[in-house]
């Protein structure tokens, strides 16, 4: 192998009117990866090889690839933007990038992609970077299989693993981003996908969405984040087959929805979380055969909201199923698995015949004043709940779900 | 052995015990007389520490009663009405307080457990028993240990005629030990032929403690009943219970 | 003692008082564990037999435990033996039993359904609550002069632990919403052992909950190593010095 990579540069040398590729390494002609992006064209390609480089800052404005053999590590010594990258048609892979530097005033990432087309970046280690990989009005991008992983200091000193500004048509894929500020960021994004990766251990949110619009993310796991997910003032955003859990904290949510509408939240996992979905001035929304389980509280609906729809969903073990704070209720309750529900179905149909009041007095109480929290699961909290449920008063009465499954949906 | 000086002892309202000072010595029997609530129970039990006296002091063997339980291996006490561990058999509960007293089996005294027969209930539950059966456990239970000072609060009460024979035999023989021997009663004719000494109680005090035989010499009475009346007459203690005492002795026929 | 102890346990076994409570225990928590095909519901009904059920049975057998044991307290007082170690025995005949039924009634259960970390959490405060209850019992039933008003007293107790505190720890909150109030309602707990049990099993089963608002104080507190500590310090705090208070009253008490 080795041998043909040596043999390589001499082949390209002689048809030199192809597309070539420069090998960069230390005992090769060409030494710096500056060089190499200098005196390439369009449509070649660079091989580095294993090593490392310091070389600062590279401006990369030519369709090119560039490829890492054994992750030759890109040292930003603290102080530079490692890739700066313009254009379209460029692929960045298999490199270790670390220690990038980080400023107050600029966002520098390991790799950035400003004004870009068509660009992948692929399988590549981000190691202690201030900003992992950055995009900003681009369209058409592939960020997939990359390992990024942040030292976490402050949330103010550390940036996002992946951080997307004014983009459209991303494909994020199979990464795994931890110890950053948010996992994945997207800010003004339309139109794109993120999937499989896994977002554990950031700072604030394993996903943070604002003003994206007609995005959907699936099959992502996000643990133990600082408040877990958050989408924010979007609309028609699809969340699908995601993993939120213990994703714990005083703010700390699976899913915290502000201002979000026309969306659909189906078949999410969401296991001991503070908080499993935090609504507010959020319309329009389909949440079904999410699974929630051993949360603190299942499911957070401010009076904000209206035209939700929650069906078909298993609530297990919750110390709180729905909580609220107004006496207000626009929103539809049916056909769900409430663990603690202690109705009857008389004629077999599968669904209770009496309704079940998943918000209880108890939680009412909490939300007025959050120290009673110390008295959960007492004997005077189950006397009052009880009490509450023959004579409701405080709580919503039409928060009700009138068709409660009696045994769990299948999903 | 037993010297008691200045007790004291108030229940709530009740004055039960007004300074109290006796001193008992080996070879005595003594019987505390009185009636209902005069405080005799009450000053066995300041003497077994059961009851904590508000002031005074009491010694037994020049040792002040202080905590230390110790004295109390040299006591056998029989207490007025005798309640046990319900589930317990007869023979457990002998077998028990043998286990925690740790006394040698040579210096054991079973005479009243073989004579009242209580062998043959061993297997029986403290709770099947009758008050007077009960009264038996209680009693051999007292000489068991041959302690030094036998306690005894209504020995005789709720026991059989023969039971009770039996029992003043033993007492009788206890006697002959030089033993100090305390004996508290209603019915007088039970303990004229063992007093040696009397203590009459009357509302918390001692109103008189004497030997039996300066009492007859006193008064002139050979029958313990009439001399105790005379005594008490004389000293202008007229009571209805006397003339109870006495209703008794009348048809008690003893003397 | 432990002689003592020995039997004062043989006669508790023997009343199949104890036998009986083993088995309900046994029974409830394992037709829970069966019955209940979610097992939410089985954890809260068990929370309450726990929080709940044993704190009140531990209380009311304690305390009629007592007073049927009052003549053979006096029978024993009468031996050469302190009020100190006939008390001490008595509590360590009563806890044993109570908490080997609360362990094999509750524990094979728990053993064989849910090994966990709650399941053992729910083991530690009910085993707890047992001696703190009994532990309190044995204090009210030495200063309540008779059984009625013991258990009346016993009683009393429990529903004050069991709920009325709770009641008044959220009329607090409510009067006082403005101050900040974590480190009172911290202590306030720990006053309680009621409470204190049910929050260290609430850091297993409701870790989620406890993390949010200022929950994650409460967490923080109790779930560190110094927290554990404190929460088996102050349990055994409250089973010694109920105890201890009991042992004061009980050496100067008349019997």
């Amino acid at each position: 192998m080795l041998r043909l990579i040596l043999i390589l540069p001499t082949i390209i040398y002689c048809i030199p009117t192809f597309a070539k590729t420069i090998v960069v390494g230390k005992n090769q002609s060409i030494t710096t990866i500056r060089k190499a992006v200098e005196i390439a064209k369009n449509k070649d390609s660079i091989l580095v090889l294993p090593g490392i480089y310091k070389e600062g800052n590279i401006v990369i404005n030519k369709s090119l690839t560039l490829a890492g053999q054994n992750f030759p590590i890109l040292d930003g010594e603290n102080k530079y933007e490692i890739f700066t990258v313009s254009g379209s048609d460029i692929t960045i892979k298999g490199f270790q990038f670390q220690n990038s530097g980080s400023s107050a005033m600029n966002d520098y990432a390991s790799v950035k992609v400003i004004d870009a087309k068509n660009i992948f970046v692929e399988n590549n280690k981000v190691i202690n970077a201030y900003f992992g990989i950055h995009f900003s009005n681009s369209s058409y991008v592939t960020i997939r299989n990359n390992t990024i992983t942040g030292s976490p200091a402050m949330e103010q000193t550390t940036g996002n693993g992946i951080h997307l500004w004014k983009c459209n048509h991303a494909l994020i894929e199979n990464n795994r981003i931890s110890g950053h500020r948010d996992g994945i960021y997207f800010e003004f994004v339309t139109e794109s996908m993120i999937r499989n990766n896994y977002s554990t251990k950031n700072i604030r949110y394993g996903i943070h969405f604002m003003f994206s619009h007609y995005n959907s993310y699936f099959d992502n796991t996000f643990n133990d984040n600082g408040a877990g997910v958050a989408v924010m003032y979007s609309h028609n955003v699809t969340m699908e087959r995601n993993t939120f859990e213990q994703n714990w904290g005083a703010s700390s949510y699976g899913i915290l929805l502000k201002d979000i509408s026309d969306s659909r939240i189906q078949h999410n996992s969401f296991l001991k979380n503070s908080v499993g979905i935090h609504m507010e001035g959020s319309s329009r929304i389909e949440i079904s055969q999410n699974i929630f389980k051993e949360n603190g509280w299942a499911i957070k609906v401010q009076a904000s909201c209206d035209d939700n729809n929650f069906y078909q969903n298993n609530f297990y073990g919750n110390s709180f199923e729905i909580s609220t704070n107004g006496t207000m209720m626009l929103n539809k309750f049916y056909n769900n698995y409430w663990d603690k529900y202690e109705g009857y179905d008389r004629n077999k149909d599968g669904i209770g015949d009496v309704p079940y009041h998943p918000v209880s007095m108890y939680s009412m109480i909490v939300e007025e004043n959050p120290n009673a929290l110390i008295l959960l699961r007492s004997f005077m909290v189950s006397l009052l709940d009880k009490a509450e449920k023959a004579i409701p008063s405080l709580t919503p009465e039409n928060l009700i779900d009138d068709k409660p499954m009696l045994k769990p949906n299948k999903l | 052995m037993i010297r008691i000086e200045n007790i004291n002892k108030r229940f709530k309202k009740l004055q039960a015990l007004i300074e109290i000072n006796a001193l008992f010595e080996k070879g005595q029997v003594v019987s505390l007389i009185g009636p209902n609530g005069s405080g005799k129970t009450t000053l066995i039990k300041c003497i077994l520490g059961m009851v904590k006296a508000d002031s005074g002091k009491i010694y037994f063997n020049n040792e002040l009663i202080n905590g230390d339980p110790s004295y109390r291996s040299q006591i056998g006490y029989m207490p007025q009405i005798g309640r046990y561990p319900d589930n317990m058999k007869v023979g457990q509960l002998f077998k028990m307080l043998k286990n925690i007293r740790n006394v040698p089996a040579e210096k054991l005294d079973e005479e009243l457990y073989h004579q009242f027969k209580l062998g043959e209930i061993a297997d029986k539950p403290m709770r099947t028993l009758s008050g007077g059966t009960r009264q038996k456990v209680s009693a051999a239970l007292s000489f068991l240990f041959s302690p030094e000072v036998l306690i005894l609060d209504e020995p005789t009460a709720g026991l059989d005629p023969l039971a009770s024979e039996i029992l003043k035999e033993k007492i009788i023989k206890e006697k002959m030990k030089k033993k100090l021997i305390l004996i508290t009663s209603h019915i007088l004719s039970d303990l004229d032929e063992l007093t040696t000494h009397i203590i009459y109680m009357q509302e918390g005090k001692l109103q008189f403690f004497k030997e039996i035989e300066s009492l007859r010499e006193e008064t002139g009475e050979l029958k313990l009943g009439k001399a105790i009346a005379r005594i008490m007459k004389g000293e202008k203690f007229s009571n209805e219970w006397i003339d109870k005492m006495f209703e008794i002795n009348k048809e008690g026929n003893i003397y | 003692m432990l002689k003592l102890s020995k039997y004062v346990l043989y006669d508790i076994v023997r009343s199949k008082i104890i036998l009986a409570y083993t088995l309900f225990l046994f029974l409830v928590s394992f037709s829970l564990f069966n019955m209940e095909e979610n097992s939410s519901k089985a954890i809260m009904s068990l929370l309450t037999i726990i929080l709940i059920v044993v704190p009140m049975i531990s209380m009311i057998f304690t305390t009629i435990h007592y007073y049927n044991s009052y003549e053979f307290i006096e029978l024993m007082l009468s031996q050469p033996m302190s009020r100190r170690k006939i008390l001490l025995s008595e509590y360590a005949g009563v806890s044993v039993s109570l908490l080997s039924s609360f362990l094999i009634g509750v524990g094979i259960p728990i053993l064989v359904y849910s090994p966990d970390a709650i399941g053992f959490s729910f083991l530690f405060t009910g085993g707890a609550l047992t001696l703190v209850f009994t532990s309190l019992a044995f204090l009210t039933s030495v200063i309540a002069r008779d059984k009625a008003r013991g258990i009346g007293f016993a009683l009393l107790l429990w529903f004050y632990f069991a709920l009325i505190y709770d009641g008044l720890i959220l009329l607090i909150l409510f009067t006082f919403s403005d101050y900040p109030l974590e480190k009172l309602t911290l202590v306030l707990t720990a006053l309680n052992p009621i409470d204190l049990g049910r929050i260290s099993i609430m850091l297993k089963m409701d870790v989620s909950a406890l993390m949010g608002y200022t929950g994650a104080l409460y967490k923080d507190f109790f779930g560190s190593g110094s927290g554990i500590l404190f929460t088996v310090g102050i349990m055994f705090l409250w089973i010694i010095l109920p105890l201890w208070g009991a042992l004061r009253i009980f050496k100067k008490k008349d019997l």
